[in-house]
């Protein structure tokens, strides 16, 4: 279960003593696809001994059966350890893994180097201390390499080993070494200042420089790796920072007992201190510190504690209690980098929930103002995110939060962007600065264009224009339809005879100019509708062809969805719902299409539609399926 | 020698840094808060072993001066140690949380057993279908569970929320990213979240925490003289009368201990004299073989861990 140490046999409570009062270091290792991440794991975990004997036999055999280095042990099958990643040979999701020794206890993230699971690599790197990044002697620094170390720097990660890695099949060359560490380095002055960097050449595979110095590099006097790991200071920053603390849950075990639980994300907190709880901005004393076991005197940055108030100070989850002398800044508009995480593009005016602290809030995208780009960390024009791209974006909330900037605090700068429909955690953000405070209120102008519009009601506009003779069963399919989209939370709105001839068109009759007219206003106002973001559904018989081309050249490209309701006249006088053929048939109506005024059937309808093979519901469902399957209801 | 001066001293200690069982105590509290007040309908999955019982204590810590705000929950597959049962009703009882009990009534029905059916089915049967009815019955939507990432190469790759699908289904490929402290409990209708809040705790670090908290765990971890008969290749306990009498004939008393609990024909004993914690935890740290090495279940097929959590195993 660990390294082996003497004091384990001799005295168990020395050693116990001493071990319990090791400090933590969590580390993660990343860089490009196979540059030697897991096998270096594997390597440590060996070398410290942290193998039982069984796990070795069980490596063994399995290095035979799945290794990629033939006969001998294959050291990333002890961290690969789903059934994928061992068929692949690739890292796919983080692993994390726990080894000790005589110095300090360490929790590794293996992540991988694949670039389509960047994202796991940022979930190993966001509660790492340091970072070791691999480069493949023979390829030095990739894209992927920059990628994780912008990544790394921008998450806050402030020590990082250049570990050159595969050594041995570049013959331990001091020259290859020397340039990709001079390569890196030049990169690296674009990153987040005050990274400490040290470059160690290594080999994994042969364990060169990984515990001790290896002969292999006489060139090379700096230290191993394991001796790097055990002694590099990892200071808190956080508990020198001002006191912050997310309120996770009211604890009110009776009438008399009124604390606040939440893990203390920075600075120290005694009784009698002064805090301010944001954002409601109320000031109150700290009465107790409540642990179980006893109060505390004063507690600091990373323990979980209860808080009393001297006096009675609504508070709820989510509320961050800051020491009041110097508070954290409240604002419900801010700038922001982001990483994105979903195969769905992050897109301006979309609304997602944002997760800070223990508060969750809906934020919407005002704008992206650049993407970035990894290779240089630059700035390059974008008008989406896609999965793993790294930009800049402004975000309004509805309801103001307390927070820091991510850089000065990372316990109350970073958050997470949730997907509202599905749930899936899309982004991580971490705060510049704020655009405005809260006080002065009033959203930022944004344009409210047509498609901002449709973005709010998240939805692609549509124009359905249902034609078809009288009777042929427009309305009833349309009113189907309309009731599904409403289902789906789309919004929507039916022109049909009912609603327009009556008003708008009172004054039109039945002449082919009128007709003409009556076609010429239905689709003006048809277009309006599009450019407010609705689906609209138009039902009339618009009997010509010349009209309904009309109509579709006024809509913008791809909205207009010509709806062919293919009833036979026989069948539609056979169905006679309103009685108007048996009417026109004795001469009661003039100029009835389909009798004496013709009907154009359309020659390349979006959709047509059989009414005598099936249901209204059917067919509502047929338009849907056509719209799902381009789209549509993606946004 | 452990009591309440030794805690408040360790805490004075941390203030200049806390120790890695400070940080890894504050951690879990800190999940635990986060699945109470998210949660609808959250459940403490309670195992009765030594992993179960330092969560139990975690989450006593967790709310203190209030009683954790969920219920426990035992799938009691029937073939656990008696000592456990004892234990588990006691435990509920001293801290005032409710207990819920859940067995596989059909699996009783059908005779399903160890002995009868082999490890694999009766696990199937009474465990993981035991525990998919209970968190269909009582509708959980999030489950503590007192797994740890070093327990096994599949665990090592799993989320603190771990999603489930409506099914149980764990997707071990699309994991949802678990940036800093921030979780994602957000769910559908149906779906469940398993939580694990001590997943970045060691065996050791479990053994240091009981020994500095002074946490009271089943006697089955410590050595005593106990009846054992050689099955399947572990060395198991005669618990009751249901080992089948020509095995139960075999039985000879040894210095024996236990380093997981579960079914007691499914658990390993291992020879030992280790009566202390600090000689369990010398033990242990001078040991060649890894703790689920007793497990039978871990060792009936490759990959097996990562199957079976697919198919809902906790
Ligand atoms: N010769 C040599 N081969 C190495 C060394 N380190 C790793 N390898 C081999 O390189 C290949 C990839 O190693 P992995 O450890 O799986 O690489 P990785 O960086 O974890 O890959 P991903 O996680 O998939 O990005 C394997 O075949 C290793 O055996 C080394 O120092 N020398
Ligand atoms: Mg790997």
């Amino acid at each position: 279960m660990s390294h082996i140490d003497s004091l384990i046999a001799e005295d168990i409570t020395a050693y116990l003593e001493a071990h319990e009062n090791k400090s933590l270091l969590r580390f993660i290792t990343c860089g490009s696809v196979d540059d030697g991440k897991s096998t270096l794991i594997g390597r440590l975990l060996y070398d410290s001994k942290m193998i039982f004997e069984d796990q070795l036999d069980a490596l063994e055999r399995d290095s035979k059966k799945q290794g990629t280095q033939g006969e001998n042990i294959d050291f990333a099958l002890l961290v690969d350890g789903l059934a994928a990643e061992r068929e692949q040979g690739i890292t796919i999701d983080v692993a994390y893994r726990f080894f000790s020794t005589d110095k300090r206890k360490f929790i590794v993230a293996d992540t991988p180097g694949h670039e389509q699971y960047t994202r796991n690599m940022a979930t190993g790197a966001s509660t790492a201390d340091l970072a070791i990044l691999l480069i493949d002697a023979r390829k030095g620094v990739l894209t992927q390499t920059r990628r994780h170390s912008f990544i790394a720097s921008s998450l806050g990660i402030r020590k990082l080993v250049l570990a050159i890695n595969k050594m041995d099949l570049v013959d331990y060359d001091e020259a290859v070494f020397k340039k990709i560490e001079r390569d890196f380095l030049e990169f690296a002055e674009e990153l987040s200042a005050g990274i400490e960097i040290q470059a160690i050449p290594m080999s994994a595979l042969e364990g060169s420089n990984i515990t001790g110095a290896s002969d292999k590099t006489p060139w090379y006097n700096g230290p191993s790796l394991m001796e790097y790991l055990e002694t590099v200071p990892v200071d808190d920053a956080r508990i020198s920072a001002p006191f912050r603390m997310p309120v996770q849950w009211v604890n009110r075990p009776n009438l008399d007992f009124r604390g606040f639980s939440g893990q203390i994300a920075s600075g120290t907190i005694k009784p009698g201190d002064r805090v301010k709880t944001l954002p409601s901005a109320k000031e109150t004393t700290i009465e107790r510190v409540v642990v179980h076991g006893g109060d505390l005197d004063e507690a600091v940055a990373g323990q979980s504690v209860t808080l009393t108030f001297a006096d009675e100070v609504d508070t709820s989850r989510g509320d961050v209690i800051c020491i009041a002398s110097d508070p954290a800044e409240v604002a419900d508009q801010f700038q922001a980098r982001v990483l994105w995480m979903a195969d769905k593009d992050m897109l301006p005016g979309r609304r997602y929930l944002l997760k800070i602290g223990a508060k969750t809030v809906t934020a919407t995208v005002l704008d992206l103002k650049f993407g970035i780009d990894v290779n240089t960390i630059q700035d390059k024009p974008a008008k989406t995110l896609g999965l793993n791209d790294f930009g800049v974006i402004t975000l309004g909330l509805d309801q103001p939060i307390a927070f820091d900037p991510y850089d000065i605090n990372r316990e109350t700068g970073g958050f997470i962007l949730i997907d509202r429909m599905t749930n899936n955690t899309v982004g991580l953000g971490l705060i510049d600065f704020a655009l405005r405070r809260a006080g002065n209120i009033h959203w930022q102008a944004l344009d409210v264009d047509r498609e901002a519009l449709a973005k709010q009601k998240e939805q692609k506009p549509a124009v359905l224009w249902f034609t078809g003779l009288s009777g042929s069963g427009k309305s009833t399919i349309a009113n189907a339809l309309q009731q599904k989209l409403f289902g789906l939370g789309k919004h929507t709105f039916v022109l049909d005879g009912d609603n327009v001839r009556h008003g708008l068109n009172r004054d039109l009759g039945f002449t082919d100019v009128d007709r003409v007219e009556n076609i010429r206003r239905v689709s003006n106002v048809a277009k309006l509708m599009s450019d407010a973001g609705l689906i609209t559904l138009v039902s009339f018989i618009s009997p010509f062809r010349s009209e309904r081309r009309m109509a579709r050249n006024m809509m913008v490209d791809g909205e207009f969805v010509e709806v062919f309701v293919d009833t036979p006249l026989e069948v539609a006088e056979q169905r006679d719902v309103k009685g108007l053929y048996k009417r026109a048939r004795a001469g009661e109506i003039k100029n009835f299409t389909g009798l004496d005024s013709p009907y154009e059937a359309p020659e390349d309808p979006e959709i047509q539609i059989n009414t005598v093979e099936m249901t209204a519901e059917e067919a509502a469902d047929q338009i849907l399926n056509w719209m799902r399957e381009r789209g549509w209801f993606e946004a | 020698m452990w009591g309440t001066t030794q805690i408040k001293q360790n805490w004075a200690n941390s203030l200049t840094s806390q120790t890695h069982l400070d940080r890894l105590e504050a951690e879990s509290i800190h999940i635990m808060r986060e699945v109470a007040a998210e949660a609808e309908n959250p459940v403490m999955l309670y195992s009765v072993g030594k992993d179960s019982a330092v969560m139990l204590h975690l989450a006593m810590k967790a709310f203190y001066p209030s009683i954790p705000p969920f219920p426990l929950m035992h799938v009691d597959t029937t073939w656990k140690f008696r000592e456990m049962i004892e234990f588990r009703d006691r435990k509920a009882a001293e801290i005032g949380m409710d207990l819920i009990v859940h067995t596989n009534q059909e699996g009783i029905d059908d005779g399903v057993g160890p002995f009868t059916h082999g490890s694999a089915v009766h696990t199937d049967v009474m465990k993981t279908q035991a525990l998919k009815q209970a968190l269909d019955k009582y509708k959980f939507d999030v489950a503590f569970g007192g797994a740890r990432r070093d327990e096994e190469k599949s665990r090592a790759k799993e989320r603190v929320f771990s999603f489930r699908t409506a099914e149980h289904r764990w997707d071990p490929k699309n994991q949802r990213p678990e940036l800093w402290n921030l979780y994602n409990a957000r769910i559908h209708k149906g779906e469940s979240i398993r939580c694990f809040p001590i997943s970045n705790w060691t065996e050791l670090d479990i053994w240091q925490y009981i020994r500095r908290e002074q946490i009271e765990i089943v006697p089955l971890y410590y050595a005593a003289k106990r009846p054992v008969v050689e099955w399947e290749g572990s060395q198991i306990m005669l618990d009751d009368d249901r080992v089948p009498p020509e095995l139960a004939k075999t039985a000879v008393e040894k210095y024996v201990r236990f380093r997981t609990l579960g079914c007691y024909p499914l658990t390993g004993a291992v020879e030992s004299t280790a009566d202390t914690l600090e000689d369990i935890i010398q033990e242990m740290l001078l040991t060649t073989s890894s703790e689920r090495q007793g497990r039978t279940i871990d060792r009936d097929q490759a990959a097996s861990m990562e199957k079976k959590k697919q198919e809902g195993y906790f």
